[in-house]
């Protein structure tokens, strides 16, 4: 038998197993961030070369624990719990089958356990993408594919548990806005992992020696199939992220759910081509097959996020402007909650996201611009806009809610609640600007030493690269602090917080009640958002410009054919 | 709220926000725009890399690019001696990358044109020229043609931009430029 309690602070009816299983894998999650962070700082404070902090040996080690702690087992434990959230909770259902679910949880935590044990037994410093002909040790293939089929039975639950909701009738009409992000993100899901298998367990039996040969052409074709498209899981998630913090903390409803719903279709249609744009500079691929993908058949997935970019700014001022914040283009975004780390997290999280990540991603993206980025610094610059700045911050501000609503605690010190997301995205945020401008400079990825003090001939590294690491370091560790005070944080509510029962519910709510006003659910279309269309005419004119600019650059290196 | 479901069950037919019309039309557009630049690069740019490519042993590789270096070496360079060659203007020129350098080192005439092949003997490596900076993809097995015509001299340093074990950091290698006799 299921066993269900009412929620006080939104009504909703929510199933324990549904509520354990989030818990679980969302404190996996922020273990795993935790850790993997630290790790990026030692990796940030060795590239700072008046630091250089770690040997080679280490440095390459660490850096690939980094990669894989955080890309791949903090943000998919998360979007696990994110999943079960949008289905079960929100459907007002019982979650199918528990039991698989915690079977599923198991699994992917002895698959990321096995690929760590693996890393630190110092075999298998071969970065997250294991490009072969480099070899790691068996077990860091078979924990990642553990640690996949875990997250692909999660998928299942998943769309088990929406069958479920609607047989049962739990709710009327269509799924919320966010469960249907959340399926954009388990579909893309499905296609990833299929990908990653096809070549991750190849991959296995070659290290163990049972297949002789693996072309290193065709295994990035479709490692990236996986690489590339589970980053599309990401945005999914983290557009349905924003959606549910602009509606719980301000009862935002997105302007039209044609619209919005449109533009996460975009994503299962189109975004599975792009694993082209990491191969622009690879031997032997025509160019019409790589405008073609890259342009995702004309940029089509890319329009869905420039739609989610006017959308959700777009709810939160029409939500904003119903609230009577009506005054001139930005009172709304004046007087917005920006003390709530939920909202503040959701909307530095956007701006970061579309000007750090989102403009530099198409740029590199495009056929001839990436001879002049293709494994520069410039990469991990740009992945730290839309993975860090732009889904971990995201993820952190809907934390600041689950605490409450799900682990039913108060957050234990909320003076640092408010300015964390500040912080983190400050910090956040620097490391992809002077990793970009270090790229820009040609300084490469994964690289122990700029100065070259070991190599037989020497480089030239103009002075300005060395400021850009340097800078990246002290920003690296603001992201750092800014981390910590999540963690410690939520650590502390879930630990030690307050009890949330009915009284405090009522006195400190975390979802917005604000009746009439906002609470009826229907188009915006009749809304006028003058300061959502002032925002994203100055994102069009900085991504413009940026476009162009890069081609200049392109037109100066010498000439090739 | 978009947490919950949509209230109207017609949603689909709820009128759209003029603006935000405005602006899927404009991101559609630029997206369009994106995808012609591209196009239109390959016949007015000067930079677009060929697709020119073989399947190549790394014997034979090195074998090619060891007969040019005998051929053309003009003098020997660094601690480790790597030759330094300087093949005619407008030849077929080769490099390869394994653990841990970029061997042998070229020197080119401004102005001129070469064919450059370049492949890998072991793992893959990222050819990085600086500091013009131009980065391509290096893989063992798959020789890569690219036409090249140096603008500037100088000396001009081949880093590896692709991790390939330990000595990643030491590995490079060096293209000089000079102006024709
Ligand atoms: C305190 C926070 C963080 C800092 C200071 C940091 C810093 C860095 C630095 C300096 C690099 C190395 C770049 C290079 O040498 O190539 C790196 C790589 C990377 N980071 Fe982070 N990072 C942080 C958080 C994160 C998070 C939260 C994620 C993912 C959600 C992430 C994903 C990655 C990935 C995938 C790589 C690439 C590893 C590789 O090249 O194999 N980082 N990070
Ligand atoms: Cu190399
Ligand atoms: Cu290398």
């Amino acid at each position: 038998m299921a066993i269900f309690r009412t929620c006080p602070d939104t009504g909703l009816k929510i199933h324990s197993q549904a509520e354990a299983l989030i818990k679980a894998n969302a404190v996996v999650g922020i273990v795993f961030l935790a850790i993997g962070g630290l790790f990026g700082i030692a990796v940030a404070l060795t590239r700072w070369p008046a630091v250089h902090l770690l040997d080679p040996e280490w440095f390459y080690l660490v850096l690939t624990a980094h990669g894989v702690g955080v890309l791949l087992f903090w943000i998919i434990f998360f979007e696990m719990a994110i999943l079960y959230f949008a289905s079960a909770i929100l459907l007002n259902s019982r979650l199918a089958v528990p039991k698989i679910a915690w079977g599923a949880f198991a699994l992917m935590l002895a698959g990321a356990i096995l690929t760590n044990i693996a890393i630190f037994q110092g075999d298998s410093s071969v970065m997250f993408t294991s490009y072969v002909p480099m070899k790691a040790s068996p077990n860091f293939y078979l924990g990642l594919i553990l640690f996949a089929v875990g997250a692909l039975i999660g998928c299942f639950v998943f769309f088990a548990t929406l069958v479920i909701a609607k047989n049962d009738k739990t709710y009327e009409g269509s799924v919320p806005l966010v469960t249907f992000g959340a399926i954009t993100a388990a579909i893309i899901a499905v296609f990833t992992i299929a990908s990653g298998a096809i070549i991750l367990i190849p991959t296995w039996l070659w290290s163990l020696g049972f297949i002789s040969y693996i072309d290193p052409l065709m295994y990035k074709i479709i490692w990236w199939g996986m690489g590339h498209s589970s980053q599309q899981i990401n945005v999914s998630a983290q557009v349905a992220v924003w959606y549910a913090i602009a509606a719980m903390v301000l009862g935002a409803k997105p302007l039209s759910e044609k619209v919005s719903r449109s533009a996460f279709l975009l994503y299962i249609l189109f975004l599975q081509l792009a694993s082209a744009h990491h191969l622009l500079v690879e031997p032997g691929l025509s160019s019409e097959w790589k405008i073609f993908n890259t342009s995702y058949a004309m940029y089509l997935a890319v329009l869905g996020s420039m739609i989610h970019g006017f959308s959700v700014p777009g709810a939160i001022e029409a939500a904003q402007r119903r609230r009577g914040f009506t005054r001139g283009v930005f009172e709304w975004l004046r007087k917005a909650p920006w003390g709530n780390p939920a909202f503040s997290s959701l909307f530095i999280s956007l701006v970061l996201f579309g000007f750090l990540g989102g403009i530099t991603g198409v740029i590199m993206g495009t056929e001839q611009i990436n001879l002049i980025m293709h494994n520069t610094l410039y990469v991990p610059g740009h992945f730290h806009g839309t993975v860090v700045a732009g889904t971990t911050l995201a993820f952190m501000g809907i934390t600041y809610l689950v605490v409450p609503l799900i682990f039913r605690r108060e957050i234990w010190m909320p003076r640092l609640a408010r300015w964390q997301p500040y912080l983190f995205g400050l910090g956040a945020g620097g490391i992809s600007l002077f990793m970009m401008g270090a790229g820009t400079l040609g300084v490469p990825r994964r690289h122990w030493d700029i100065t070259f003090s070991d190599a037989p001939l020497s480089v030239d590294v103009p002075g300005t690269a060395f400021l850009m690491m340097g800078l990246n370091g002290v920003f690296a560790i603001l992201a750092g602090l800014g981390g910590l005070a999540f963690i410690i944080n939520i650590v502390g509510s879930v630990l030690i917080g307050k009890r949330r029962d009915k009284t405090v519910a009522r006195t400190n709510p975390v979802v917005f009640d604000g009746g009439a006003a906002v609470a009826g659910y229907g188009a915006e279309g009749t809304m006028k958002v003058p300061g959502t269309v002032v925002l994203v005419a100055t994102f069009f004119t900085a991504f413009v410009l940026y476009y162009y600019v890069n081609w200049k650059f392109l037109s100066e290196v010498w000439p090739l054919s | 709220m978009a947490i919950h479901p949509p209230a109207d069950r017609l949603w689909w037919k709820e009128p759209l926000a003029t603006s935000e019309v405005i602006w899927i039309a404009v991101a559609f557009l630029w997206g369009l725009v994106m995808f012609f630049t591209m196009i239109y690069w390959h016949f007015a740019g000067e930079q677009n890399l060929s697709s020119e490519a073989y399947k190549i042993s790394p014997e034979k590789f090195a074998e090619r690019t060891e007969a040019m270096a005998a051929k053309y070496k003009v003098r020997e360079e660094g601690d480790t001696g790597v030759p330094v060659v300087r093949p005619p203007a407008g030849t077929d020129i080769y490099m390869f990358g394994r653990l841990w350098e970029w061997w042998p080192v070229l020197e080119l005439e401004k102005d001129k044109t070469y064919r450059l092949h370049l492949s890998s003997l072991d793992w893959q490596h990222g050819f990085s020229l600086q500091p013009t900076n131009i980065n391509l993809q290096i893989h063992p097995g798959y020789e890569m043609v690219v036409t090249l015509k140096p603008n500037k001299t100088g000396e001009f340093s081949v880093v590896c931009n692709e991790f390939c074990g330990v000595g990643h950091h030491t590995m490079v290698g060096r293209i000089y430029v000079v102006d024709a006799k």
